[in-house]
């Protein structure tokens, strides 16, 4: 049941909407234990305004005899680029296991044996308490770098194994997702479902697990958003996705005035990236509401 | 304690379990001192955040327009930026141009330590959360509760103290909760910018001892336990601050 701000039966006017909203919220966050991305269109012209203001400043203060700002900035983007296409397949690959795996976690949270409920619940709660960077530092010094199947050796990259240890909260929040959608439809379909002699594995599969589709869409797709920008987690670990190969960049030409413009342009393309991502979630998010 | 070090001791003899933090007074110390330095850093960053949430919260709704835009572009920034940009950003950007101060045996040391850096920008991070949270809690005070105060003769900041706040942090406080909880996880980013807390310091810990496997587990559990256990507090709290009549 979602809290009330007035129930009837009572005559305290104390609070407006307002209070309903953010309990609303918190109920929400709290279902997901992620916080949910908004994103101002404003707020990347900023950043694209600060990068040109910081370029051209770093441009009028250069020596004579250096090379632009604009030509060093262009020599690394190929580099650069390549690296924040890892930060994308990261993403994908952990958000395709990611989902596969939770949802087979969120149907076990939903199983009728007492002892499964009890074990993906306490699965859930693990991976969805552990901070996000321990749960990669674990899969990185922890998984083999190698392993040998039938006497061949597969190297598996350091990349790999940081895509498994953002699969893990992943899988942990899905699974929350998909509980919590389960549990927001009415007792009534389960009911009538059940009238009309569905056997409960094609209620879910013919009647509940279709409509939970659409509430699951928006949650799910600010999980990815998320994600992706949980994904530079991995330069401490020593991928080499774009905040690293950035920071070698910068290394490489020894110009503290870059730090900046080259900063900046990261922030640009991973805002470039989840824009449209956020803006869908929002358009999702404000359809199913009036279908309500 | 013996007893412990001595089981430790044991179980390292007999299955190679090598969980030095248990037996060896060194690493005792400094995994001791690691975690508490991890509960400090979230302590303090949990109530300078709420403290930036109140005080934001007051000035988004100032009637001095400047203040209220620079508190907006603020929550924009830290909002929509990752925390370990941020970090980065704190410690490289805005230590370099720190002052230095000479320390006892003569050697240059920054003016703000790193811990000092990852303290500032957890709880920015999280208090650009707790404005926006704060602030959606005024918003569900009525009009008509503002205008007895007023009415009643107190001033604006009185007002806000003692009847706005009060009403509004119940409201707020599971929303706030979320956000702190968050908060805790994030402190592990600490670790990016060579904080002795717990992350960092089982790092040197494995890297001498070549015990990752263990300090891995210990590491995960203490995390997870820490976290579950905030969660318990926050949410006892909740029950506690729950407004009568008003809620499920």
């Amino acid at each position: 049941m979602r809290p009330r701000p007035l129930p009837s039966g009572t005559d305290l006017p104390v609070l407006l909407p307002a209070a309903d909203r953010l309990a609303r919220r918190a109920a929400e966050e709290r279902r997901l234990a992620l916080p949910r991305v908004t994103l101002d269109a404003r707020w990347g012209a900023a950043i694209l305004v600060t990068v040109l203001l910081s370029a051209a400043a770093a441009q009028a203060q250069s020596a004579p005899g250096q090379e632009s700002v604009l030509a060093t900035i262009w020599k690394w983007t190929p580099l650069v680029g390549q690296g924040f296409l890892l930060n994308i397949a990261i993403s994908v690959v952990a958000m395709t296991c990611g989902t596969l795996l939770g949802v087979l976690l969120g149907l076990a949270q939903i199983s009728l044996l007492a002892p499964v409920r009890a074990g993906s619940w306490f699965l859930t709660q693990f991976f969805r308490n552990a901070p996000w960077l321990v749960l990669l530092f674990y899969c990185i010094f922890m998984l083999p770098y190698r392993v040998t199947i039938a006497g061949e050796v597969i190297e598996i990259p350091n990349w790999l194994r940081a895509t498994l240890g953002l699969t893990l909260p992943v899988m942990a929040n899905v699974s929350e997702i998909v509980r919590g959608a389960v549990q927001s439809l009415a007792k009534g379909q389960w009911e009538a479902a059940e009238s009309l002699a569905f056997s409960r594995g094609q209620t879910l599969r013919m009647v509940i697990l279709p409509q939970c589709l659409k509430r699951m869409l928006p949650p799910w797709m600010n999980l990815y958003a998320i994600l992706i920008m949980s994904t530079p987690l991995a330069s401490i670990v020593g991928v080499e996705e774009a905040m690293t190969l950035a920071r070698g960049a910068l290394n490489a030409e020894r110009r503290g005035d870059l730090l900046i413009p080259v900063y900046g342009l990261l922030l640009l393309a991973f805002f470039v990236y989840c824009y449209p991502i956020a803006r869908a979630t929002r358009w999702l998010e404000r359809r199913a509401q009036v279908r309500i | 304690m013996e007893l412990i070090a001595e089981f430790f001791r044991d179980l390292r003899a007999t299955t190679g379990l090598n969980f030095t933090i248990f037996y060896d007074p060194f690493d005792a110390a400094r995994f001791w001192r690691a975690f508490l330095l991890t509960c400090e850093l979230a302590a303090l960053s949990v109530l300078l955040s709420v403290a930036i949430g109140i005080v934001g919260a007051f000035a988004q709704g100032s009637r001095i327009r400047p203040l209220a835009w620079l508190v907006n572009g603020y929550v924009a920034f830290f909002r929509n930026t990752p925390p370990l940009v941020q970090m980065y950003f704190f410690f490289f950007a805005l230590g370099a141009i720190t002052p230095t101060v000479p320390d006892d045996i003569g050697m240059e040391v920054p003016l703000v330590s790193n811990f000092a850096w990852a303290l500032v920008a957890l709880s920015l991070f999280a208090g650009a959360f707790n404005v926006e949270i704060f602030r959606s809690g005024i918003e569900a005070v009525p009009r008509s509760t503002i205008e007895a105060t007023e009415a009643l003769g107190y001033s604006r900041l009185g007002a806000y103290r003692h009847v706005v706040l009060p009403l509004a942090f119940r409201v707020c406080l599971p929303a706030l909760n979320n956000n702190l909880v968050n908060l805790v996880k994030t402190t592990t980013l600490a670790y990016a910018i060579g904080v002795p807390e717990m992350l960092y310091v089982a790092n040197q810990i494995w890297s001498d001892a070549l015990n990752v496997t263990e300090m891995m587990n210990v590491l995960l559990l203490l995390y997870i336990a820490l976290v579950s256990l905030l969660v318990w507090l926050m949410h006892c709290w909740e029950r506690a601050m729950r407004m009568p009549g008003y809620g499920a």
